[in-house]
């Protein structure tokens, strides 16, 4: 029997799988197809304060092997997240995190307080790195000064762990994540997507209408990686992998660089039950390599 | 909703660069409602990366099929694809048509442009299996662009046509035609999909003439089940302007709800 459990020193996920946010939607969007107990975790949409209608489209476009998204962070606020959607997520045992979002540290901070108060969060997410909300890509994660302050104002304020997501729209990520840690951060996910863009040629419109957009998906794997090696190599605390995972291989490959644990985004799209498909992947592979336990893969990339 | 990872291609049929095939996959097929659409995998790749979106054109007990146009890559590899291979699918998704046994005995117009002609054949059975007249209103660049036509008028429905270009038919655009015709006749309910300009004047013709109508709308959609909020589309809710899901809260809506583009009228 294969354990795939992981332990992020302040929470220990069953498997290292975790549903990605901003493509996992509520979480409940995927019960029809998989269920939902059987993952490691997954971390819901970004919440803002309030509701926000997100960008006009379109918000979509497909690159090769790469989806370009500027959905700009629809929502439906923390107050009905915690009326309509948490009491039917909080049935389920599998860890729930919610992403947070904030226009400025202080909405990051009401969030917490907000959501502090109901059961059924393992974590917040702190969404920092979102290219799809302001001009040009700008977040606080694309400057140590800003990612310190956000996550060292949200740290305060909360009374449950902090996951500070990383943007890869950075000269040096490692800088980036060592304030994040600096500031408090229990644990860092990257990378959020690639500031991207696609023109259409007939029109020579953008073919985005925020004309800027969020590259993900396999496209991106290669450089996502070498990040979160790079990252995992600097930090004490642990980092959750995530940029392009498909597959059980994918997965493997973050692992083995350095990530206790990984996020799947895209691959919900292509198919509902990737993120159960990758956790039985791993599961044949820890076997057919002999391992009991996943933990012991982790960080163990060869010279 | 169902994945069906392994739908068999049963039948398939090609015009030109239109194609249809017909899947089995009894599960969908016994949960599908007209105006309901399926996410198909084209690629077991990476390229192209996500699913395309299909109105459901028609089902059988065991079996669902789409109707399409080759219109970029995801369509060519589809229109490629075999009798006996197996496709990926999801479905059904999305709110279709409110066509029910209340509109028995009533006289229904469907309106069609282009490959926006798949859902209304569907619909057609329907209202015909409820006792409702469905009258086929069915336009096309040309005549090429009008493969369905022979099938509804081996039916029997009362089917008039258009083609721009006049090579068969009423020589304009389908939404003219449906105007000369509504000077003889005026229908109890319209039901349309096809381009938006052309939906868009229609919804103008309905909403003048106080005719319930309601329009299929087509969009990219990342996912089809509503976690990615990438489909929307501009709704009236309650008095105000909302981007809704394409996906989740369509892809059928009333007329009077919809915010149609800017642009030629």
């Amino acid at each position: 029997m294969t354990d795939l459990s992981v332990d992020l020193g302040f929470l220990k996920l069953k498997n290292p799988v975790i549903g990605a946010s901003g493509t996992f939607g509520y979480g409940l969007e995927f019960e029809p197809y998989i269920d939902l107990n059987r993952l490691g975790g997954f971390v819901v949409k970004g919440l803002y304060f309030s509701p926000r209608e997100g960008n006009p489209p379109p918000r979509l476009v497909e690159t090769p092997s790469g989806l370009i998204n500027a959905i700009g962070l629809p929502g439906i606020g923390v107050k009905r997240f915690s009326e309509e959607i948490l009491p039917r997520l909080q049935k389920f045992n599998t860890t729930i995190i919610v992403n947070v979002c904030g226009e400025n540290n202080e909405e990051y901070a009401s969030v917490v307080e907000f959501l502090d108060k109901y059961d059924g969060i393992a974590a917040y997410e702190l969404n920092i790195s979102c290219p799809n909300v302001e001009q040009d890509g700008l977040c606080p994660a694309l400057s140590p000064e800003a990612t310190f302050s956000a996550v060292s104002l949200v740290k305060k304020t909360s009374s449950r762990p902090i996951i500070a997501k990383l943007s890869p729209n950075v000269t040096d990520v490692v800088q980036i994540a060592l304030s994040a840690e600096e500031a408090g951060a229990d644990a860092l996910s990257l990378v959020n997507t690639f500031l991207a863009m696609a023109v259409d040629i007939e029109t020579r419109k953008p073919k985005l209408s925020n004309i800027y957009g969020g590259l993900s998906g396999p496209a991106i794997k290669p450089i996502a990686l070498r990040m979160t090696h790079q990252v995992a190599g600097r930090v004490k605390i642990p980092v959750i992998g995530m940029g392009g995972i498909l597959t059980g291989q994918d997965a493997l490959e973050y692992m083995i660089a350095g990530a206790k644990a990984v996020e799947v985004g895209t691959a919900n799209f292509i198919d509902p039950e990737s993120t159960v498909k990758i956790i039985e992947e791993l599961r044949e592979y820890c076997q057919k390599k002999g391992i009991d336990r996943i933990e012991t893969l982790i960080g163990t990339l060869q010279a | 909703m169902v994945k069906d990872p392994q739908a068999r291609i049963v039948d398939k049929k090609n015009w030109k660069s239109y194609f249809s095939l017909s899947l089995e996959s009894p599960r969908i097929a016994a949960q599908a409602q007209s105006g309901q659409f399926i996410m198909v995998r084209v690629s077991a790749h990476t390229q192209p990366l996500l699913r395309r979106p299909f109105s459901i054109h028609s089902k059988s007990e065991k079996t669902v099929e789409i109707f399409f146009q080759i219109t970029g890559l995801g369509t060519e590899l589809l229109s490629q694809k075999k009798p006996e291979d197996s496709l990926d699918i999801l479905g059904p998704l999305g709110k279709g048509f409110e066509a029910g046994k209340n509109l028995k005995g009533k006289d229904i117009a469907l309106v069609g442009g282009g490959r926006g002609i798949a859902p209304l054949y569907f619909l057609s059975q329907k209202l015909r299996s409820y006792g409702a007249t469905a009258r086929i209103f069915y336009g096309g660049k040309s005549q090429e662009d009008l493969p369905l036509k022979e099938k509804f008028e081996k039916e029997g429905f009362d089917l008039h046509w258009s083609t721009d270009d006049g090579s068969s038919g009423f020589k304009g655009f389908v939404s003219d035609l449906f105007k000369t015709e509504l000077e003889k006749y005026t229908p109890d309910r319209i039901f349309a999909c096809g381009p938006e300009l052309m939906m868009k004047k229609i919804s103008l013709i309905a909403q003048e003439k106080n005719i319930p109508a309601e329009f299929s709308l087509e969009s990219v959609m990342g996912c089809g089940f509503g976690a990615c909020w990438g489909c929307v589309r501009r709704i009236k809710r309650d008095n105000r302007e909302e981007w809704v899901k394409i996906c989740e809260e369509g892809p059928v809506f009333s007329g009077n709800d919809i915010i149609w583009e800017e642009g030629d009228e």
